[in-house]
């Protein structure tokens, strides 16, 4: 008793002193910029290892990926990372949290990118150091990590986040600093209105809506469709909004408009009154998770017309639904499918390094990421008001999710594709223009 | 009858001392803030200052809950409810004041709101920061009449019920925010010069968020509210009202039967926590700069009970403490700074207290040197071992929680001040002597 309580107290103690070295700790550390050690420290000769060194261990790692090698002691150690020479670029991302996976896809498809400039010689002959800090998902967190990259860690531009609302609470912060932020997936218009140092790599969200009605209306030939999306998020209800608008303007009907909520796993009720309505397809803006559930229990209704969706929707977890999704279609940034060099060349890398096909996330960083290179190599100097000038008239750039050109509003123009689900495996169908 | 009267005016405190005590909490606030804000904010490094500002909000939130759920020991788990009401109302009045009044939603606030880089040029205090401030305080009064609302009915309840209905508040206005229209963004603002007042109030952005906020939360407003949320709540504790709070903690049957309106003090609680709550919500969603309905839901009152819990049912300078820890802790793992400096002051604190009270614990300082140790162990087998601490974080996180309340279930202070605690050990060995 008296032993459980001495430790009981020392515990609690301890506890105390933690918070107390807090604030001192951050300080401390703040200035030697370690971050989570993700830096693809690799000098010239040491280049070819770069990428197994570039995979962070732990939480990083993708479940069922390949085990990178341990990265040896001294590369570990603050001391030995990066030369004061490298260029620095960070990284938000939510690598823990609900949208984990995101951020990690998100961040393999950057760790690339950087691995292959540093092995290419890296930007006007500096390597780059990649680092990369979690936020945890949540918008307080992601202030003082985009805080601490450009004060501690003196980045001299920002990568990050997937969710709208994250990129929300960081690009204030790079914008009154004064440096370069390139969102790789953030779909909500606000985000680049923020200020000229925001831009992103992906189309926003209306255009999704367009192309979703296009396909249906164009390609397909629809003419009645229903739409069950989800009301509490932003990206959802976008959707679904332009969806509704462009498909009746291209001559469809929406016959059924359903909504249901952020948790919901029983979708019964909904797809009841859409069978009712009797539809040719069912638009269901929704992320991977709702729609492998709505799909399992459509079809159980005896519901059997396709589900069209968006970029959300892609994940390895569609697999789960079984032959519910077979045949149904689904907008993104692109398809590994598709034949371009760009594309095909990215996927073999990719597939090599993290043994599994790279979802389009992965593949928006990694087009961040080298559209950033592209900058800074155009660019007269590092500083933010250059840096920035050169990410804003980028013009055809090459990425592997199509040829960017970003607009006055900083938003790229750009094709989306179109992506069939056959027995679970994902195959092109249709590029839609602009 | 007329000697009782006299009695009272003896015992209440002279007339002129009224003024002075009612106005020196808000001197102390200003210059606590002023010292935070020119002081310590430039000489530490910008991430240390804004972590310095959210630990202030959250002391302003936790220490609001105690009001609930320490001081009268009820169990609302609704507290980032009451954040998103203030903090929408104190955003639409800010955001849509400012288009009204000022014509534009850009930042137009002084040398104290100053969040962008290099010095302010312009006025000490700017229209801005007027509507600001009034902004904050309309926030946390709105999510007062909130509280009033939903206490009313509900604190009839108690334990597991009140909980539960707390619960089903915050989850209600999260859904009711996410299902507001679109905002009028910043490049349509003259749209909105046009809109009339009432129709603005509901174009909150729904559940995309209300964003694009002028930002003016600097360490000043924030430490301002600190300490007049403190001083309140203090004197709220000691005054009869938190008698009251406290006697209904302990008993409610008894402080029924001694004539305590059990429901009119409950709500009471509630509508002063709720106050204080709304006005977080107001700074939260002015540092940010956008808020989301989505991000305040009851995962994140958890944040606030856990502060509550961890600094001690009822105990201010306990959830104060809490709240700084628990928004550094995170932080700190990140880059598992050396444990040993930490170890030595701590050790040497509890040297000094120990010696004063001529009481000397052995077991506990070998304890703390022996867990120093340890802990430094590990940290150092972790480096030369080349894994990544910050991967793990959370998990070290979560179980210093659980080792916490394992090893003090009452909190860091239990039910008293930190003062009380040395205080009430004096006394305690000089009654023995």
């Amino acid at each position: 008793m008296g032993a459980m309580r001495l430790i009981a107290r020392t515990a609690s103690v301890l506890m105390i002193g933690f918070g107390l070295a807090g604030l001192s700790g951050c300080e401390q550390k703040s200035g030697t910029g370690t971050g989570t050690g993700t830096g693809a420290a690799a000098p010239a000769g040491n280049a070819t290892k770069a990428p197994s060194e570039t995979a962070s261990s732990g939480g990083t790692k993708a479940p069922g990926g390949s085990e990178a090698p341990k990265t040896d002691s001294a590369a570990a150690a603050p001391a030995a990372e990066g030369s004061a020479d490298d260029i620095v670029i960070g990284h938000y991302a939510s690598i823990t949290g609900s949208e984990a996976t995101f951020g990690i896809s998100t961040d393999q498809g950057i760790q690339m990118a950087v691995a292959e400039r540093n092995k290419a010689g890296g930007v006007k002959g500096r390597q780059i150091r990649l680092i990369t800090h979690d936020n945890q998902g949540k918008p307080q967190e992601t202030q003082t990590v985009v805080t601490r990259l450009i004060e501690g860690d003196k980045v001299v531009a920002v990568l990050g986040e997937v969710a709208s609302s994250r990129s929300l609470a960081g690009a204030p912060i790079c914008q009154r600093k004064g440096i370069p932020m390139i969102t790789p997936s953030s779909t909500n218009e606000d985000v680049t209105a923020v200020g000229d140092m925001i831009s992103r790599v992906c189309f926003i969200d209306p255009f999704q809506g367009l192309v979703g009605a296009k396909f249906c209306a164009e390609t397909m030939k629809f003419k009645k469709g229903a739409a069950l999306y989800n009301r509490a998020q932003a990206y959802s209800s976008g959707l679904k909004t332009v969806f509704v608008d462009s498909f009746k303007k291209l001559g469809g009907e929406v016959v059924a408009e359903e909504a249901f909520s952020d948790g919901d796993n029983d979708f019964s009720a909904q797809l009841t009154a859409i069978r009712v309505k009797n539809p040719e397809f069912i638009y269901v803006p929704g992320y991977y998770t709702e729609v492998v559930n709505i799909a399992r229990q459509a079809r159980k209704l005896g519901i059997t017309c396709p589900l069209v969706g968006g970029d959300g929707w892609d994940s390895e977890e569609l697999k789960n639904a079984g032959d519910a999704l077979n045949n149904c279609y689904f907008s993104n940034h692109y398809s590994h499918e598709d034949t371009r060099p760009e594309v095909q060349e990215f996927v073999k890398k990719y597939q090599d390094q993290y043994k599994k096909v790279p979802d389009g996330l992965a593949a928006l960083g990694y087009d961040a990421a080298r559209l950033l290179f592209d900058a800074m190599e155009r660019s007269p100097s590092l500083g933010g008001k250059d840096l920035a000038g050169a990410i804003n008239s980028t013009k055809n750039f090459a990425g592997v999710t199509g040829n960017i050109t970003i607009d006055a509003n900083r938003n790229p123009t750009k094709d989306a594709v179109i992506l069939e689900i056959v027995n679970g495996a994902l195959k092109y169908k249709a590029t839609i223009k602009p | 009858m007329n000697r009782l009267i006299d009695h009272t005016r003896q015992l209440s405190p002279p007339r002129w001392t009224v003024l002075p005590r009612a106005v020196w909490p808000l001197l102390a606030g200003v210059v606590v803030a002023l010292i935070a804000y020119y002081l310590v904010g430039p000489n530490i490094s910008g991430f240390s200052s804004k972590l310095m500002l959210i630990a202030g909000t959250n002391i302003i939130l936790a220490v609001s809950l105690t009001v609930v759920n320490g001081f009268t020991g009820q169990f609302s788990m609704g507290h980032a409810g009451f954040m998103a009401v203030g903090g929408y109302i104190s955003a639409t009045i800010t955001y849509y004041g400012s288009i009204k009044l000022l014509g534009t939603a850009e930042f137009a606030g002084g040398a104290l709101s100053w969040t962008g880089s290099g010095a302010h040029a312009g006025p000490f205090i700017g229209k801005g920061d007027l509507i600001f401030v009034a902004s904050c305080i309309m926030g946390g009064l709105g999510s007062a009449a909130a509280g009033y609302i939903v206490g009313l009915p509900s604190l009839r309840l108690r334990g597991d019920y009140l909980a539960i209905v707390t619960l089903g508040f915050g989850e209600i206005v999260r859904v009711l925010l996410q299902g507001t229209p679109d905002q009028v963004q910043p490049w349509k603002a003259s749209q909105a010069v046009d809109t009339p007042w009432y129709e603005l109030l509901i174009k909150l952005g729904g559940p995309k968020g209300f964003n694009l906020l002028p930002t003016y939360t600097t360490l000043f407003w924030v430490y301002l509210f600190v300490v007049l949320t403190l001083i309140v709540c203090y004197r709220l504790k000691t005054s009869s009202s938190g008698r009251a709070f406290l006697s209904i903690r302990e008993d409610e049957v008894a402080a029924q039967a001694m004539g305590v309106d059990v429901t009119k003090y409950k709500v009471r609680a509630f509508v002063i926590a709720s106050f204080f709550a709304g006005l977080a919500g107001g700074l939260y969603a002015m540092d940010i700069g956008a808020i989301n309905a989505g991000d305040l839901g009851f995962q994140k009152s958890f944040d606030f009970i856990i502060m509550v819990v961890l600094g001690g049912m009822g105990s201010i300078s306990g959830a104060t403490l809490a709240a700084i820890i628990l928004t550094l802790l995170p932080e700190v793992l990140r880059d598992l700074p050396p444990v040993w400096p930490a170890g030595l002051v701590l050790l040497g604190i509890m040297a000094v207290v120990q010696a004063v009270r001529k009481h000397w614990h052995v077991k506990s300082l070998v304890g703390v040197g022996i867990g120093t140790i340890v802990l430094e162990g590990a940290r150092q087998f972790c480096l030369s071992q080349g894994i990544n601490i910050a991967d793990f974080r959370l998990i070290l996180y979560a179980l210093l929680l659980i080792v916490m309340m394992i090893a003090r279930p009452q909190g860091l202070f239990g039910i008293r001040e930190v003062w009380e605690l040395f205080g009430r050990k004096k006394k305690a060995v000089g009654s023995g002597q």
